[in-house]
Protein backbone atom coordinates (compact mmCIF):
# COMPACT_ATOMS: atom_id res chain seq x y z
CA UNK A 1 0.00 0.00 0.00
CA UNK A 2 2.39 2.78 0.81
CA UNK A 3 4.61 1.43 -1.96
CA UNK A 4 1.83 2.13 -3.90
CA UNK A 5 1.03 5.66 -2.91
CA UNK A 6 4.68 6.55 -3.35
CA UNK A 7 4.78 4.65 -6.54
CA UNK A 8 1.49 7.58 -7.50
CA UNK A 9 3.28 10.63 -6.23
CA UNK A 10 6.29 10.22 -8.17
CA UNK A 11 3.87 9.27 -11.16
CA UNK A 12 2.10 12.66 -10.34
CA UNK A 13 4.97 14.52 -10.36
CA UNK A 14 6.26 13.30 -13.36
CA UNK A 15 3.40 13.66 -15.25
CA UNK A 16 2.96 17.36 -14.03
CA UNK A 17 6.31 18.34 -14.33
CA UNK A 18 6.38 17.10 -18.11
CA UNK A 19 3.21 18.69 -18.68
CA UNK A 20 4.33 22.05 -17.88
CA UNK A 21 7.26 21.59 -19.47
CA UNK A 22 5.26 20.95 -22.87
CA UNK A 23 3.60 24.61 -21.95
CA UNK A 24 6.91 26.45 -20.94
CA UNK A 25 9.67 25.23 -22.95
CA UNK A 26 9.87 27.54 -26.30
CA UNK A 27 11.58 24.90 -28.49
CA UNK A 28 8.91 22.56 -29.70
CA UNK A 29 11.66 20.20 -30.09
CA UNK A 30 12.14 20.01 -26.32
CA UNK A 31 8.15 20.33 -26.10
CA UNK A 32 7.82 16.97 -27.41
CA UNK A 33 10.34 15.27 -25.87
CA UNK A 34 8.73 16.74 -22.63
CA UNK A 35 5.25 15.37 -23.77
CA UNK A 36 7.19 11.54 -23.88
CA UNK A 37 8.27 11.75 -20.24
CA UNK A 38 4.41 12.88 -19.24
CA UNK A 39 3.23 10.20 -21.27
CA UNK A 40 5.35 7.57 -20.02
CA UNK A 41 4.62 8.82 -16.72
CA UNK A 42 0.98 8.44 -17.25
CA UNK A 43 1.23 4.72 -18.35
CA UNK A 44 2.77 4.07 -14.87
CA UNK A 45 -0.18 5.96 -13.49
CA UNK A 46 -2.17 3.03 -15.63
CA UNK A 47 -0.49 0.35 -14.45
CA UNK A 48 -1.35 1.64 -10.99
CA UNK A 49 -4.78 1.25 -11.90
CA UNK A 50 -4.64 -1.83 -13.11
CA UNK A 51 -5.40 -0.92 -17.30
CA UNK A 52 -2.52 -3.03 -18.28
CA UNK A 53 -2.85 -2.87 -21.87
CA UNK A 54 -4.06 0.02 -21.96
CA UNK A 55 -0.24 0.83 -20.63
CA UNK A 56 0.94 -0.74 -22.70
CA UNK A 57 -0.83 0.29 -25.52
CA UNK A 58 0.23 4.43 -24.35
CA UNK A 59 3.78 3.34 -24.84
CA UNK A 60 3.84 1.97 -27.82
CA UNK A 61 0.86 3.92 -29.59
CA UNK A 62 0.96 7.23 -28.00
CA UNK A 63 4.89 7.69 -26.71
CA UNK A 64 6.43 5.52 -29.58
CA UNK A 65 4.14 6.10 -33.10
CA UNK A 66 2.80 9.89 -32.57
CA UNK A 67 5.65 10.97 -30.76
CA UNK A 68 7.65 10.03 -33.88
CA UNK A 69 5.61 11.75 -36.08
CA UNK A 70 6.03 14.81 -34.16
CA UNK A 71 9.20 14.56 -34.04
CA UNK A 72 9.30 14.49 -38.02
CA UNK A 73 7.17 17.16 -38.55
CA UNK A 74 9.20 19.55 -36.17
CA UNK A 75 12.60 18.62 -37.68
CA UNK A 76 10.99 19.42 -41.05
CA UNK A 77 9.76 22.20 -40.50
CA UNK A 78 12.45 23.45 -38.05
CA UNK A 79 11.18 24.23 -34.62
CA UNK A 80 11.85 28.09 -34.11
CA UNK A 81 11.55 29.43 -30.35
CA UNK A 82 9.15 31.80 -29.72
CA UNK A 83 8.91 34.01 -26.82
CA UNK A 84 6.44 32.68 -24.76
CA UNK A 85 4.71 35.66 -23.07
CA UNK A 86 3.12 37.46 -26.68
CA UNK A 87 2.84 41.41 -26.43
CA UNK A 88 -0.55 41.64 -27.57
CA UNK A 89 -3.88 39.54 -27.51
CA UNK A 90 -5.92 39.19 -24.82
CA UNK A 91 -6.87 35.66 -24.95
CA UNK A 92 -2.81 34.93 -24.81
CA UNK A 93 -2.99 37.26 -21.13
CA UNK A 94 -6.03 35.99 -19.84
CA UNK A 95 -5.32 32.09 -20.61
CA UNK A 96 -3.07 31.41 -17.54
CA UNK A 97 -6.38 33.17 -15.46
CA UNK A 98 -8.82 31.05 -17.59
CA UNK A 99 -7.14 27.79 -16.87
CA UNK A 100 -6.34 28.71 -12.83
CA UNK A 101 -10.37 29.36 -12.84
CA UNK A 102 -11.33 26.16 -14.36
CA UNK A 103 -8.58 24.09 -12.17
CA UNK A 104 -10.18 25.98 -9.24
CA UNK A 105 -13.96 25.14 -10.23
CA UNK A 106 -12.83 21.41 -10.86
CA UNK A 107 -11.03 21.07 -7.51
CA UNK A 108 -14.41 22.54 -6.15
CA UNK A 109 -16.41 19.76 -7.74
CA UNK A 110 -14.16 16.70 -7.15
CA UNK A 111 -13.61 18.12 -3.28
CA UNK A 112 -17.57 18.16 -3.11
CA UNK A 113 -18.10 15.13 -4.84
CA UNK A 114 -18.05 11.71 -2.39
CA UNK A 115 -15.04 10.11 -4.34
CA UNK A 116 -13.14 11.16 -1.24
CA UNK A 117 -15.16 8.63 0.87
CA UNK A 118 -14.23 5.54 -1.36
CA UNK A 119 -10.90 5.37 0.75
CA UNK A 120 -9.60 2.58 -1.19
CA UNK A 121 -10.30 1.08 -4.74
CA UNK A 122 -12.79 -1.73 -4.15
CA UNK A 123 -11.62 -4.91 -4.18
CA UNK A 124 -14.36 -5.75 -6.83
CA UNK A 125 -11.50 -5.99 -10.00
CA UNK A 126 -12.22 -9.61 -11.45
CA UNK A 127 -8.83 -11.26 -11.87
CA UNK A 128 -8.51 -10.21 -15.56
CA UNK A 129 -9.50 -6.81 -15.24
CA UNK A 130 -7.62 -4.56 -17.93
CA UNK A 131 -6.01 -7.83 -19.41
CA UNK A 132 -5.79 -7.82 -23.30
CA UNK A 133 -8.25 -10.51 -23.40
CA UNK A 134 -10.85 -8.29 -21.51
CA UNK A 135 -10.39 -5.38 -23.60
CA UNK A 136 -11.10 -7.62 -26.90
CA UNK A 137 -13.98 -9.63 -26.12
CA UNK A 138 -15.53 -6.13 -24.71
CA UNK A 139 -14.09 -4.60 -27.99
CA UNK A 140 -15.68 -7.04 -30.11
CA UNK A 141 -19.06 -7.76 -28.15
CA UNK A 142 -20.21 -4.85 -26.22
CA UNK A 143 -18.58 -2.39 -27.89
CA UNK A 144 -18.46 -3.78 -31.43
CA UNK A 145 -20.11 -0.79 -32.60
CA UNK A 146 -17.64 2.17 -31.71
CA UNK A 147 -14.91 -0.42 -32.59
CA UNK A 148 -15.41 -0.40 -36.19
CA UNK A 149 -16.41 3.58 -36.07
CA UNK A 150 -12.84 4.20 -34.65
CA UNK A 151 -11.61 1.93 -37.53
CA UNK A 152 -13.46 3.70 -40.03
CA UNK A 153 -12.13 7.21 -38.27
CA UNK A 154 -8.75 6.16 -38.65
CA UNK A 155 -9.33 5.28 -42.50
CA UNK A 156 -10.51 8.63 -43.23
CA UNK A 157 -7.56 10.45 -40.93
CA UNK A 158 -5.31 9.07 -42.82
CA UNK A 159 -7.02 9.78 -46.38
CA UNK A 160 -6.90 13.20 -45.09
CA UNK A 161 -3.43 13.73 -44.33
CA UNK A 162 -2.49 12.15 -47.66
CA UNK A 163 -4.93 14.36 -49.12
CA UNK A 164 -3.79 17.46 -47.05
CA UNK A 165 0.26 16.95 -47.39
CA UNK A 166 0.59 15.67 -50.84
CA UNK A 167 3.40 17.57 -52.94
CA UNK A 168 1.33 19.08 -56.06
CA UNK A 169 2.62 20.71 -58.73
CA UNK A 170 1.95 24.14 -59.41
CA UNK A 171 1.02 24.11 -55.35
CA UNK A 172 -0.29 28.03 -55.30
CA UNK A 173 -2.33 28.09 -58.56
CA UNK A 174 -4.17 24.76 -58.12
CA UNK A 175 -4.89 25.58 -54.31
CA UNK A 176 -6.31 29.48 -55.27
CA UNK A 177 -7.96 27.27 -58.17
CA UNK A 178 -9.64 24.21 -55.82
CA UNK A 179 -10.36 27.25 -53.35
CA UNK A 180 -12.59 29.24 -55.84
CA UNK A 181 -13.98 25.86 -57.59
CA UNK A 182 -15.34 24.77 -54.06
CA UNK A 183 -16.49 28.51 -53.04
CA UNK A 184 -18.32 28.19 -56.34
CA UNK A 185 -19.68 24.90 -55.76
CA UNK A 186 -20.87 25.86 -52.38
CA UNK A 187 -22.62 29.16 -54.07
CA UNK A 188 -24.03 27.52 -56.41
CA UNK A 189 -25.78 24.34 -55.61
CA UNK A 190 -28.07 23.56 -58.37
CA UNK A 191 -24.30 23.50 -60.36
CA UNK A 192 -24.59 19.89 -61.59
CA UNK A 193 -22.85 17.24 -60.06
CA UNK A 194 -20.60 16.22 -63.38
CA UNK A 195 -19.16 19.85 -62.98
CA UNK A 196 -17.85 19.23 -59.79
CA UNK A 197 -16.14 15.78 -60.32
CA UNK A 198 -14.40 16.91 -63.87
CA UNK A 199 -13.33 19.70 -61.89
CA UNK A 200 -11.88 17.18 -58.88
CA UNK A 201 -10.31 14.88 -61.45
CA UNK A 202 -9.40 17.75 -63.01
CA UNK A 203 -6.89 18.57 -59.87
CA UNK B 1 -5.37 4.86 -3.42
CA UNK B 2 -8.57 7.02 -3.31
CA UNK B 3 -10.02 6.90 -6.79
CA UNK B 4 -10.08 11.14 -5.96
CA UNK B 5 -6.40 11.62 -6.27
CA UNK B 6 -5.97 10.50 -9.76
CA UNK B 7 -9.42 12.13 -10.69
CA UNK B 8 -7.59 15.57 -8.78
CA UNK B 9 -4.47 14.85 -10.95
CA UNK B 10 -6.47 14.39 -14.36
CA UNK B 11 -7.76 17.80 -13.68
CA UNK B 12 -4.23 19.14 -13.07
CA UNK B 13 -3.49 17.93 -16.21
CA UNK B 14 -6.43 18.96 -18.28
CA UNK B 15 -5.75 22.82 -17.15
CA UNK B 16 -2.24 22.58 -18.15
CA UNK B 17 -3.11 21.81 -21.53
CA UNK B 18 -6.02 24.28 -21.70
CA UNK B 19 -3.48 27.11 -20.27
CA UNK B 20 -1.06 25.92 -23.47
CA UNK B 21 -3.78 25.81 -25.96
CA UNK B 22 -4.62 29.61 -24.69
CA UNK B 23 -0.97 30.68 -24.48
CA UNK B 24 1.23 28.93 -27.20
CA UNK B 25 1.33 30.66 -30.31
CA UNK B 26 2.98 27.71 -32.46
CA UNK B 27 0.65 25.16 -33.76
CA UNK B 28 2.87 22.53 -33.12
CA UNK B 29 2.61 23.14 -29.56
CA UNK B 30 -0.83 23.48 -29.39
CA UNK B 31 -1.44 20.34 -30.67
CA UNK B 32 1.09 19.20 -28.20
CA UNK B 33 -1.72 20.87 -25.41
CA UNK B 34 -4.57 19.19 -26.88
CA UNK B 35 -2.36 16.00 -26.29
CA UNK B 36 -2.21 16.67 -22.95
CA UNK B 37 -6.14 18.04 -22.62
CA UNK B 38 -6.99 14.27 -24.24
CA UNK B 39 -4.63 12.32 -21.96
CA UNK B 40 -5.89 14.21 -18.59
CA UNK B 41 -9.46 12.70 -19.65
CA UNK B 42 -8.09 9.25 -20.55
CA UNK B 43 -6.46 9.69 -16.61
CA UNK B 44 -10.17 10.40 -15.28
CA UNK B 45 -11.76 7.72 -17.49
CA UNK B 46 -9.47 5.03 -16.43
CA UNK B 47 -9.97 5.72 -12.67
CA UNK B 48 -13.56 5.50 -12.74
CA UNK B 49 -13.30 1.95 -14.66
CA UNK B 50 -11.20 1.10 -11.92
CA UNK B 51 -13.63 2.47 -9.29
CA UNK B 52 -16.39 0.72 -10.93
CA UNK B 53 -14.51 -2.52 -11.69
CA UNK B 54 -15.62 -2.49 -15.12
CA UNK B 55 -13.39 -2.25 -18.47
CA UNK B 56 -16.14 -0.05 -19.90
CA UNK B 57 -14.11 3.15 -19.20
CA UNK B 58 -11.00 1.31 -20.46
CA UNK B 59 -12.50 0.93 -24.10
CA UNK B 60 -13.68 4.69 -23.62
CA UNK B 61 -10.05 5.35 -22.96
CA UNK B 62 -8.88 3.46 -26.44
CA UNK B 63 -11.56 5.14 -28.67
CA UNK B 64 -10.14 8.36 -27.07
CA UNK B 65 -6.27 7.67 -28.10
CA UNK B 66 -7.93 6.39 -31.54
CA UNK B 67 -9.30 9.73 -32.10
CA UNK B 68 -5.91 11.60 -30.82
CA UNK B 69 -3.91 9.31 -33.72
CA UNK B 70 -6.52 10.72 -35.77
CA UNK B 71 -6.29 14.21 -34.71
CA UNK B 72 -2.65 14.42 -34.47
CA UNK B 73 -2.62 13.03 -38.03
CA UNK B 74 -5.19 15.51 -39.42
CA UNK B 75 -2.93 18.55 -37.61
CA UNK B 76 0.25 17.82 -38.55
CA UNK B 77 -1.06 17.23 -42.45
CA UNK B 78 -2.66 20.81 -41.84
CA UNK B 79 1.18 22.52 -40.02
CA UNK B 80 3.28 20.88 -42.92
CA UNK B 81 0.85 21.97 -45.62
CA UNK B 82 0.93 25.49 -44.04
CA UNK B 83 4.62 24.82 -44.36
CA UNK B 84 4.21 24.11 -47.50
CA UNK B 85 2.71 27.54 -49.11
CA UNK B 86 5.50 29.40 -46.48
CA UNK B 87 2.93 30.89 -44.61
CA UNK B 88 4.23 31.93 -40.98
CA UNK B 89 3.40 29.18 -38.47
CA UNK B 90 1.41 31.45 -36.30
CA UNK B 91 -1.92 30.17 -34.92
CA UNK B 92 -3.20 33.86 -34.37
CA UNK B 93 -2.33 34.75 -37.55
CA UNK B 94 -4.34 32.03 -39.80
CA UNK B 95 -7.57 33.74 -38.42
CA UNK B 96 -9.41 32.05 -41.11
CA UNK B 97 -8.52 29.14 -43.06
CA UNK B 98 -10.45 28.58 -45.89
CA UNK B 99 -8.75 26.30 -48.03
Amino acid sequence: MLFEQVLFFVAAAGAIAGALGVVMIQNPFYSVLALVGHLVALALLFLLLRAEFLAAAQLVVYAGAVMVLYVFVVAYIGGADEPLSPEGGAIARLGPLFALALLLELTIAVGGSELAALESAPGTAAPGFGSPAQIGALLLSKFLIPFEAASFLLLVAAVGAVVLARRRRGLEEAGAEGATQVAREVREPAEPATVAGASGEAR
Amino acid sequence: MSPVWFVALSAVIFCIGVGGVLMRRNPLVVLLCLELMLNGGNLALISFARMHGTGDGQIFALIVMVVAACEVVVGLGLIVAMYRRRLAIDVDSMSELRG
